[in-house]
């Protein structure tokens, strides 16, 4: 981790709260990540949410062609870890109403328990499972 | 409390769509340049076990010190600037799908290396592996909604 990471990380953070207030005092919405995804995907289909990810697809088309190193898979994740993670990330945002963006960035910015327990535990289980993966010595998963 | 007039006459039918189109570019903007859509990079900074990189932990803290102040002002405006109703949660209970779902989700991240959005913006930019996750993500989604149905008819 250099300077220029942080610094990235944190202009990164700036680009990521003012879109979110954007769509919050703009739109009267939660820019929950996974919440516009699955309403896009299997309903409610609201306009807003389907542009929003449009914009994300549009985004990440612009990172392609002047960032491509900013969009990397993991090394060392076999495919079926990729299936099971994807999985659980899809149920689990489901579920637990709600991912970083939602819960992290929207939940915690409006000081809502929900989220800050949802967040806590999110955190909390994916520290434990990356450090445990690490330590399990399976880099292959 | 004064309530800030609607505007929806006044507000052209496409504005908000446009708008929304603006966020999402710049939050998937947000997201590489923080570093979110590198995989390997989220796993550093989830696993506390190796080599630890926490620079994604300034990625939420910027993120809060826009979002909480415009939150703050949008509980003194309580209407969108451009029209329409409000949808912010208001229940402050916790319950246990919240804490299973959250917990279920930290998994699969730090599994991944992935979460919903740089899944989403990293399959224009990426890996076949982003449609993988992606593919799979929408499954997972699928495949609550389809439970939750199953449990409600049986209850």
């Amino acid at each position: 981790m250099t300077m220029h990471d942080l610094v990235q990380a944190a202009a990164g953070g700036l680009l990521i709260g003012a879109a979110s207030a954007g769509v919050l005092l703009l739109k009267g919405r939660i820019a929950g990540i996974s919440g516009i995804v699955s309403g896009t995907l299997f309903g409610p289909r609201e306009a807003w949410r389907v542009t929003f990810v449009l914009g994300l697809l549009l985004g990440g088309l612009l990172l392609a062609k002047v960032a491509p190193s900013a969009v990397a898979a993991p090394a060392d994740r076999s495919w079926p870890t990729i299936v099971l993670a994807g999985l659980l990330v899809g149920f689990g945002t489901r579920h637990g109403s709600g991912c970083t963006s939602g819960h992290g960035v929207c939940g915690l910015g409006r000081l809502s328990p929900r989220s800050g327990a949802a967040t806590a535990t999110f955190m909390a289980t994916g520290f434990a499972t990356a450090s445990l993966v690490h330590l399990l010595g399976t880099g292959s998963a | 409390m004064p309530m800030a007039t609607p505007r929806h006459d006044s507000v052209p039918s496409h504005l908000p769509l446009i708008v929304s189109a603006v966020a999402g570019f710049v939050f998937a903007l947000g997201l590489g340049l923080a570093g979110m859509t590198q995989a390997d990079k989220v796993i550093a900074f989830l696993n506390l076990a190796g080599d630890w990189d926490p620079s994604l932990a300034v990625v939420m803290t910027t993120a809060l010190v826009v979002y909480a102040p415009a939150y703050r002002l949008y509980q003194r405006r309580r209407t969108p600037m451009l029209g329409g109703d409000c949808q912010v949660p208001t229940h402050v209970q916790l319950d246990r799908p919240l804490l299973v779902g959250a917990a279920i989700f930290g998994v699969g991240w730090a599994l991944g290396g992935y979460c919903p959005g740089p899944g989403v913006v990293a399959v224009m930019a990426g890996p076949s592996t982003a449609w993988l996750f992606v593919a799979a993500m929408a499954l997972g989604m699928l495949g609550h909604a389809k439970l939750m149905r199953q449990l409600e008819r049986q209850l």
